[in-house]
C-alpha cells in the first residue's frame, strides 16, 4: 500500500464516521431527505466563494456553502410553515431551484471558472491526496484530511456535550421543550452541522457519497437496534468498512472510488435488509405468514367451540367447505393443531382437547377484553409453535 | 429578438421547434402526473426515481454497445421501477420511513450507476458522451422521433388517467374506502407509479437528473393553490407545466450559455412563487390582507367598546370626553377613530369625542352577538 492510498482510505473513513453521526439522527427525526437537499442547494454557494476566491478548498467557500445549506434549510421550513404544501414537496421545490441558479452562474461565468458541476457531485476521491496541506515548506498531509478531521472534532465535541439533549429532542420534542431544551436549537444545530460535514465532505467524496454515507449506514444500524448509542456505533462501523473495502472494489475494478463505495454500502444494506433478525424482510415475511396461521387456528378451534354437540359440523371434509379455507391451508392448521395437541381425531370427527377448551376460553376472554388484538404471551403460555 | 421574430422562428427552424414542443409536452406530462405525486406525498419520488434510472442505463449501454436512446429508455425505465418498489418494499415491511428509503435507493443506486459509468468509461469501445447527457439533460439533443414518442406516452397516460379516473381519486384520498369498496388499490398503486417513473424516464435526457424533481413537482405545487379540485389541478398543472418548458426554451434560446433545463425549472419555481404570494384563497398576499383586515375590526371593536364602558356609567351617553383618557388604552389611532366617526359611532370635536346612540347600541350588541347567538 502506497502513503496516497492509506490517505485515500483515511479520509474516507474519516468522512465515513463524520457523516454517520448527524446521519443517525437525521435518519431518526424522519429528515434524511434534508441531505440530499442541502448536497444540492450548496451549489450556488460554492459558486459565489468560487467567484471570490478562486479557490476550491478556501474556508470562505466552505462557510458560503454552509451559509447557503442554512438557507435550504431555513427556506424550507418557511414554506412548510405556510402550510401551502406538505414538507416533502417543500424539500423538492426548494433545493432544485437553488441547484438551476449555481447551474446558470456557472454557465454565466464558463469562461473565467473552472468549476465542473459533475466534481462537485461526483467527486475524485483520487485527487484528494495531492492536494496537500503545506504551512512554511513542511509537508502536513492532504488538506482534505485536515478539513474533514476538524468537522469530525467538532461534530464529536457537539454529540458528547449534547447528547442527552438531542436524544430527548429526536425521540420526543415536546418532553424536550418542556425540560428547557429548546428543541428548535437543537434543530438548527443538528442542520447546521449536516450542512458543514456536507460542505466539507464534497470538495474529498462528491455530493451523492455523502447522501449515502449519512443515510445508508444509519438505515442499516437501524435495522439492527433500538438502542441509540448500539445505532451510532453500528452505524460508523458499517461506513468505515464500506469506505475500505469500497476503495479496494475501486481498485480492482479501476472505476469510480466512490460509486464503488456506494455500491458496498448498497450491498451491506441489501444483506441486512433481507436477513436482519427481527426487522429485516425474510423475518418479517415469515411473522406476517405464522401470524395468519395462528389467526386461522384460532378461528377453527372457536369453530369447533361453538360445535361441541353437532359432529356433522366438526367432521373433517365439512370443515374446509365451511370456513372457506383452501385444502392445503386446512390441513396445516389442523395439524398445526394436532401437533399442539390442541384437538383429536376419532373418525374423522374433530373435537377439542382439554388443552384445546382452555386456550379457546382464554383467546375468548382476551379478545373480548383487549383492543389490542396480539396474543404473544399466551403463545409462549401454550408453546405455540413449538411442538 | 423580438417575441414576433421569435415566434416566426418557432414554425420554421427545427431545431427550436422540436425542443419547444419537446418541453410543452414534457412539461405537460410531468404536470399531470406530478399533481398525484404531490398529493399522494411521494413528493421526493421523482427525485429519487431520477438517480435510480443512472444504473439502467448503463446497464443498457453495456449489453447493447451502442447510444441507443430507446434501449437507454427502457433501461431507465426497468431501473426507475425496481427502485421504486424496492422503495414501497422498504416501506412495507421495515420501520424505516419513506425519506429514509427515498434517500437510501437514491444514493445506492446513483452510487451504482456511477461505478458502472467509470467501468464503461475504461473499456476499450468507450465512447458514453451522450451519457453524461442524462446526469444535467441537453434539450438541444431532442429528435422529432423522441417528441412523438412523449406525445405517444402522454396520450396514452392520458386514457388511462380517465378510464380510471374515479378509482384514482378515491384511492387518492381515501385509500381505505376505496379498498373496502372492493377496488384493487395495490394495482392503482402500482399503475400511477408506473406512469410516474415512465415520465421522469421520459424527461431526463431533456432537464436531467438533478432537475427532474422539479419538473414534477413545481407545476403541481403551483395548481393546488388555486383549486381544491382534483380534476381542475391536473389540468393546470398541466398546462403551467407546458409553459414553463415553452418560455424556458424561449429564454434560453435567446441568450448564450444558458442550458434550457435550469432555465425550465426556474421559470417553474416563479410559477410556483406567483401562486404561493398571489392565489385568492390560499396565497400568502390575499392571508395577509385578510389576516390586517380582521385585526383591524378587532381593535376596532376593542376601541368602541373600551368608550362603551365610558359611556355607560354616565347619564348622559352622548358626553363628551377627552380623547386623552383613551391614553391608557393602546387600541386606538387617529385613522381608527376616524372609521368610528365614518361609521357615525362617535363625534369627535376638537380634543374630544362622544359617542353616538348607533355606537352605543353596536357596542352594547358586541357582547350580546356572543351570549344571544339563538336571537339572530
Amino acid at each position: 500500500m502506497s502513503s496516497a492510498q492509506i490517505e485515500i482510505q483515511l479520509i474516507a473513513s474519516l468522512v465515513a464516521i463524520t457523516c454517520a453521526i448527524p446521519g443517525t439522527f437525521l435518519v431518526l427525526r424522519k429528515m434524511a431527505l434534508i441531505t440530499d437537499a442541502i448536497s444540492h442547494s450548496i451549489l450556488p454557494g460554492i459558486v459565489i466563494g468560487f467567484f471570490i476566491t478562486h479557490d476550491l478548498s478556501s474556508p470562505l467557500l466552505i462557510l458560503l456553502a454552509a451559509l447557503s445549506g442554512v438557507l435550504t434549510v431555513v427556506l424550507v421550513e418557511f414554506i412548510q410553515k405556510t402550510g401551502l404544501v406538505k414538507e416533502d414537496t417543500a424539500i423538492g421545490l426548494v433545493f432544485p431551484a437553488l441547484f438551476s441558479i449555481g447551474v446558470i452562474m456557472i454557465a454565466q461565468h464558463a469562461n473565467d471558472v473552472h468549476l465542473d458541476i459533475d466534481a462537485v457531485l461526483l467527486g475524485e476521491l483520487a485527487f484528494a491526496p495531492f492536494d496537500r496541506f503545506i504551512i512554511t515548506g513542511t509537508d502536513l498531509g492532504p488538506k482534505s484530511l485536515w478539513i474533514i478531521g476538524a468537522i469530525l472534532l467538532m461534530t464529536l465535541g457537539l454529540l458528547l456535550a449534547f447528547f442527552k439533549e438531542l436524544k430527548v429532542s429526536t425521540f420526543d420534542v415536546g418532553l424536550a421543550a418542556a425540560l428547557g431544551l429548546s428543541p428548535v436549537i437543537m434543530h438548527y444545530g443538528l442542520m447546521t452541522v449536516a450542512s458543514i460535514t456536507t460542505v466539507g465532505a464534497f470538495d474529498a467524496v462528491g455530493a451523492i457519497l455523502v447522501i449515502a454515507f449519512m443515510i445508508a449506514p444509519a438505515a442499516t444500524a437501524y435495522l439492527l437496534t433500538n438502542d441509540l448509542k448500539k445505532m451510532l456505533l453500528l452505524a460508523c462501523i458499517f461506513g468505515v468498512i464500506s469506505a475500505i473495502s469500497g476503495y479496494w472494489v475501486a481498485h480492482g475494478l479501476d472505476a469510480s472510488i466512490s460509486g464503488s463505495m456506494t455500491s458496498v454500502l448498497g450491498i451491506i444494506f441489501l444483506f441486512v435488509y433481507l436477513f436482519a433478525p427481527n426487522k429485516g424482510f425474510l423475518s418479517v415475511i415469515y411473522r406476517r405468514r405464522q401470524q395468519r396461521i395462528e389467526v386461522s387456528l384460532l378461528t377453527f378451534l372457536l369453530h369447533l367451540g361453538n360445535h361441541t354437540d353437532d359432529e356433522t359440523e366438526r367432521h373433517v371434509q365439512h370443515l374446509n367447505e365451511h370456513i372457506n379455507w383452501q385444502k392445503v391451508k386446512a390441513k396445516s392448521v389442523l395439524d398445526l393443531a394436532l401437533k399442539n395437541n390442541m384437538i383429536s381425531i376419532e373418525n374423522n370427527v374433530v373435537s377439542l382437547t382439554e388443552k384445546g377448551k382452555h386456550f379457546t376460553t382464554e383467546a375468548i376472554n382476551y379478545i373480548v377484553t383487549n383492543k389490542n388484538s396480539e396474543i404473544e404471551h399466551m403463545k409462549d403460555r401454550f408453546f405455540l409453535f413449538r411442538g | 429578438m423580438d417575441i414576433q421574430e421569435y415566434i416566426k422562428l418557432i414554425f420554421t427552424d427545427y431545431t427550436l421547434r422540436t425542443i419547444t414542443l419537446g418541453t410543452a409536452v414534457l412539461g405537460a406530462i410531468c404536470g399531470m402526473l406530478g399533481s398525484f405525486a404531490v398529493l399522494r406525498k411521494q413528493s421526493l419520488l421523482g427525485d429519487a426515481i431520477s438517480h435510480a434510472a443512472l444504473p439502467g442505463i448503463a446497464i443498457a449501454f453495456l449489453i447493447t454497445g451502442t447510444k441507443n436512446s430507446n434501449a437507454f429508455l427502457l433501461g431507465a425505465l426497468i431501473s426507475g421501477l425496481i427502485g421504486s418498489f424496492w422503495i414501497r418494499g422498504i416501506i412495507r415491511t421495515t420501520h424505516l420511513k419513506s425519506d429514509t428509503a427515498l434517500g437510501l435507493i437514491l444514493s445506492l443506486f446513483f452510487g451504482f450507476g456511477m461505478l458502472l459509468l467509470t467501468y464503461i468509461q475504461k473499456m476499450p469501445n468507450a465512447n458514453q458522451a451522450g451519457l453524461e447527457n442524462y446526469l444535467f439533460g441537453q434539450a438541444a439533443t431532442l429528435l422529432e422521433s423522441d417528441v412523438w414518442m412523449m406525445s405517444l406516452v402522454t396520450g396514452i397516460c392520458l386514457i388511462v388517467l380517465l378510464l380510471f379516473w374515479k378509482e384514482l381519486k378515491l384511492s387518492l384520498f381515501d385509500a381505505d374506502y376505496a379498498k373496502t369498496l372492493g377496488f384493487n388499490t395495490k394495482f392503482l398503486d402500482i399503475l400511477i407509479t408506473t406512469f410516474i417513473v415512465i415520465a421522469i424516464v421520459l424527461g431526463l435526457q431533456t432537464v436531467g437528473v438533478v432537475l427532474m424533481s422539479a419538473m414534477l413537482l413545481a407545476p403541481a405545487a403551483a395548481a393546488r393553490q388555486w383549486t381544491n379540485n382534483l380534476a381542475v389541478m391536473v389540468i393546470l398543472a398541466a398546462i403551467f407545466g407546458a409553459f414553463s418548458g415553452v418560455f424556458g426554451t424561449a429564454i434560453s434560446a435567446n441568450h448564450n450559455n444558458l442550458s434550457t433545463g435550469p432555465v425550465i425549472v426556474l421559470v417553474a419555481a416563479v410559477f410556483v412563487l406567483v401562486s404561493f404570494i398571489f392565489s385568492p384563497g390560499r396565497g400568502l398576499l390575499f392571508r395577509e390582507i385578510r389576516f390586517r383586515k380582521n385585526r383591524n375590526d378587532l381593535q376596532l371593536h376593542k376601541t368602541l367598546s373600551f368608550m362603551y364602558n365610558i359611556a355607560r356609567d354616565h347619564e348622559d351617553i352622548s358626553h363628551p370626553h377627552a380623547i386623552k383618557i383613551l391614553n391608557n388604552f393602546q387600541g386606538f389611532t387617529k385613522r381608527s377613530l376616524q372609521t368610528l366617526e365614518d361609521k357615525d359611532y362617535i363625534k369627535i370635536q376638537g380634543n374630544m369625542w362622544s359617542i353616538t346612540a348607533t355606537g352605543y347600541k353596536t357596542a352594547a350588541n358586541l357582547y350580546d352577538q356572543l351570549t344571544d347567538k339563538e336571537y339572530e
